[in-house]
């Protein structure tokens, strides 16, 4: 049953605090609610409480001293980010590739892509009141872990691309491992169908819930899962092809009405497709340099270059302005959470309590990323 | 001497028997903190407490100094005695109920004619303890909690009433030995299936545990009613809650289960104490079980489900057996 | 009417289901280790902090002092300063620190070290009370290295 819309006596109306230090708002948002009983009136998220100037610092320095940034504007998906600042920078100074470099790459943001998803998992349940699943969730996500530090030197702020390709190559038992750990993993979906998806508890309690209409969706400019669970297919990696997604067989899952269940069942949907992307990429993974041999000093030319990848919650933009020196004279990042977050208050005005906190989960919200 | 002899020997087996309870109530508290947390451990593939003692046996006692040793945190503004009293009034009557529970044949305090009724009864005062707690707490998400609480144990102590009803038009009485003599061949979960169930799914929702832990459900309420206790308050209602927790299982098994009934056990008089103990941790066991499997319900299917589904059908099942047993 | 009733099927089987994986989860092994007590292996690639490789002959370091790491550093916490004494052949470091606080383990210093001098101790979970503790001097010993007799990849 959906809560009827109340009429909205505000002057009833009271205030919970909810953050920067809550259970569910992930981080450090503070969402300012007035609730009328357990209703929902109003909804003000407050963001700004994780901001680092990352912009300022990257027009402060040299280019590639950019680089472990960018890892750190989404502590959970942060390869997407440097792939991304790695392409704009490519496409400004037109360095060539290596072929095995780009594959690695396209491995690694997958990989990336499905741990963040795990974490999503794990965290919306628990949002939900369900402790169990996200242990299970970090089984999974540690035994990508593990291959992603084999190769990358770290577990969470990886910082192994490289302008031409990527640091170093990866171990020779890499494609042995990774094939045992994604073999595992299709397995483990039949766990949390069991107990996640087929639940009726979980079903009521998101299904018909916190329904993002595609109008709403392109109103606020969200993308990634959010968008796709509202039924329109648009993932950078098909509508705007970069890297060797092209010649990739993958699919773009997409959800019915756009409640929490359709962004759940693409979360879930999406995990599957980036191991098929994965296990393709592995058969067809080139021997070569890793990396493009590059003159030393490279300098931004005078003008701008914009580039799109697809992140684990959405499309991830860098506009890059160069005016001729090696430090960029402006950059702009596009975080896709900060859209998605802009259409919560809308979202969930006169809604219970317990389902703005779902909606807010399923929204898969970072907010270093929004604040950056 | 004189004085001794002239103080009636009721008055020393009272005292025995609050002391014995009394420990008791701490000491299931403690085992029961320790299996839930051991048992939420494997349920989610790890170990649990293992530092504390041989495998984290000692972690309960020493968080229960912890919280005692802890500061008594008041915030302003709270609703001056009551914040105080709140959790006194959740822990006072637990020890009430077990002057009823009959571990085994001659192991009862006494045996009221009411004696299921009076358990019930006992078990919602802790529906006035958490809703003063959140009330006098002055914090928006402990009067959530409270409300939430209040209105969950209203709806849920009707089918638990009919369901208990449906088992004293059976044995025609609500004593607690009466109903474990009546089962003397045929245990109630067998006759009264869907009582049973109902019973159970009750019981957790009356205890505020999970799926149905909607007066603290961290996720919404960060502590819910509890908020804004901390050390001994704070331990009182975990307490308060572990005991009706196990007095809650002991009137399902007393009442569906057989009581002390089972097969014999070679520990003479012991054995039937030992059989009531093993169907009681038994069902806490499916309670904690549950805990970590599912997610929350919201509000408002909680109440449907009371509402829609088991009221109605605890009616039928009531109406059911008052036509069989008036048949039969 | 038929749903009422369908729900309740439904749902009960839903949650024996989730009960299933829930007791399958309580029989078998833990996936956890006793941290403390018992550790994993570091993966191979790990980075830790820097650390600088000696020569196989002398037991001095690889290092010229070029500055390369220093200038390139993105985190600017890494000073050098090296000079030629009488009768050696090239530049040795005299002082090489890193303010761990501040490195960001992103793995330039040692890619751009012209010697190769530089790499990565498998040591984690460092931790301390005071910001002093991590100025690593990097000729000196460093603290963890010790105990688990870490030799650098290259130095074999």
């Amino acid at each position: 049953m959906t809560p009827q819309a109340v009429s909205k006596p505000i002057h009833y109306r009271y205030f919970i605090n909810m953050g920067p230090q809550h259970p569910s708002t992930h981080g450090v948002l503070r969402l300012v609610v007035g609730l009328y009983g357990e209703y929902v009136l109003s909804l003000e998220p407050v963001i700004g409480y994780g901001h680092r100037m990352q912009e300022l610092m990257a027009e402060r320095r040299p280019w590639p001293a950019f680089l472990p940034n960018t890892a750190r504007m989404d502590y959970a998906c942060g390869l997407p980010h440097q792939h991304c600042y790695l392409l704009a920078i490519e496409k400004m100074l037109g360095i060539a590739v290596a072929q095995r470099g780009e594959y690695l790459r396209v491995i690694t943001t997958e990989i990336n892509r499905i741990v963040s998803h795990l974490l999503w998992l794990g965290a919306n349940l628990l949002d939900l009141g369900a402790f169990t699943p996200i242990l299970y969730c970090f089984d999974d996500r540690e035994n990508f872990l593990d291959i992603l530090e084999d190769v990358t030197g770290s577990r969470l702020t990886h910082c192994w691309y490289r302008a031409g390709g990527v640091l170093n190559d990866v171990p020779a038992d890499f494609a042995d491992r990774l094939r045992a750990v994604i073999k595992r993993m299709y397995g483990r979906f039949e766990i949390y169908k069991n107990l996640v998806t087929d639940n009726i508890i979980f079903q009521k309690r998101t299904k018909d819930i916190g329904i993002i209409t595609p109008d709403l969706a392109r109103r606020y400019g969200a993308t990634g899962p959010v968008l796709r669970g509202s039924g329109i297919a648009y993932d950078i990696r098909k509508s705007m092809p970069y890297s060797i997604y092209p010649q990739l067989d993958f699919d773009i899952p997409v959800g019915e009405q756009g409640d929490c269940f359709d962004r759940y069942i693409v979360h879930i949907e999406e995990m599957r497709q980036s191991l098929r992307i994965i296990e393709q990429c592995i058969d067809r993974l080139p021997e070569g340099e890793v990396r493009t041999k590059l003159p030393k000093k490279m300098t931004l030319p005078p003008g701008d270059c914009t580039f799109s990848v697809e992140g684990a919650r959405g499309e991830v933009t860098y506009y890059l302005v160069g005016d001729g020196s090696d430090v960029p004279y402006r950059l702009k990042v596009r975080a896709p959470c900060f859209s998605n977050l802009s259409l919560l208050p809308e979202l969930c005005e006169d809604m219970l309590l317990a389902d703005m906190i779902a909606t807010m989960g399923s929204l898969d919200l970072v907010i270093p990323e929004v604040d950056r | 001497m004189d004085i001794l002899s002239n103080i009636p020997p009721h008055l020393f087996r009272m005292i025995i028997a609050v002391a014995v309870v009394l420990g008791f109530v701490f000491a299931n508290a403690t085992v029961m903190g320790y299996l839930e947390r051991k048992l939420a451990g494997r349920f989610q593939r790890r170990l649990g407490p293992m530092e504390v003692g041989w495998h984290g046996i000692l972690q309960m006692p020493v968080d229960g100094i912890k919280l005692i040793a802890k500061q008594l945190i008041v915030p302003d503004n709270v609703a001056g005695i009551l914040f105080y009293v709140a959790p006194l009034i959740a822990m006072s009557p637990v020890a009430l109920p077990f002057l009823v529970i009959p571990f085994a044949p001659g192991l009862q305090v006494i045996d009221l004619d009411v004696g299921a009724i009076f358990v019930l009864t006992m078990i919602s005062f802790n529906t006035v303890a958490v809703f003063l707690a959140g009330w006098s707490s002055n914090n928006n998400y402990a009067m959530i909690g409270a409300m939430r609480a209040v209105a969950q144990n209203i709806a849920y102590e009707i089918p638990i009433l009919l369901s208990v009803l449906a088992i004293g038009l059976m044995t025609n009485t609500f004593s607690m030995k009466g109903i474990i003599e009546a089962q003397k061949s045929i245990w109630f979960i067998i006759v009264q299936p869907a009582a049973f169930i109902m019973m159970f799914i009750c019981s957790i929702a009356e205890t505020n545990r999970a799926p149905f832990d909607l007066p603290e459900a961290e996720s919404e309420l960060t502590a819910g009613f509890h908020t804004e206790y901390s050390g001994i308050a704070f331990s009182l209602f975990m307490i308060a809650e572990y005991t009706y927790m196990f007095v809650n299982c002991c009137l399902v098994a007393t009442l569906f289960l057989g009581g002390w009934k089972g097969i014999p056990l070679p520990f003479g008089d012991y054995s039937s104490c030992i059989w009531f103990f093993a169907k009681v941790y038994f069902l806490m066991f499916v309670i904690v079980w549950c805990r970590w499997t599912f997610p929350r319900v919201r509000f408002d299917q909680l109440m449907n489900f009371a509402w829609k589904y088991l009221i109605p059908f605890s009616l039928v099942n009531l109406l059911i057996t008052a036509i069989l047993v008036k048949l039969l | 009417m038929k749903k009422y009733f369908s729900d309740l099927v439904t749902g009960a089987k839903s949650l024996v289901a989730g009960f299933i994986v829930t007791f399958k989860a309580l029989l078998s092994p833990v996936v956890t280790v006793q941290y403390p007590r018992e550790k994993l292996p570091v993966g191979k690639g790990y980075r830790g902090h820097p650390i600088l490789i000696l020569e196989d002959d002398t037991g001095r370091p690889k290092c010229i002092a070029c500055g390369s790491c220093m200038r390139l550093c993105p985190s600017q916490c890494i000073t050098v300063q090296g000079e030629k004494k009488e009768g050696d052949k090239r530049k040795y470091p005299t002082v090489f620190q890193v303010d761990f606080t501040r490195c960001s383990l992103c793995g330039t210093c040692s890619e751009v070290c012209p010697v190769a001098a530089l790499e990565y101790s498998d040591v984690y979970g460092l931790a301390g009370f005071t910001r002093e503790e991590f100025q690593y001097d990097l000729l000196a010993d460093l603290p963890g290295l010790v105990e688990t007799g870490f030799k650098p990849v290259s130095a074999d």
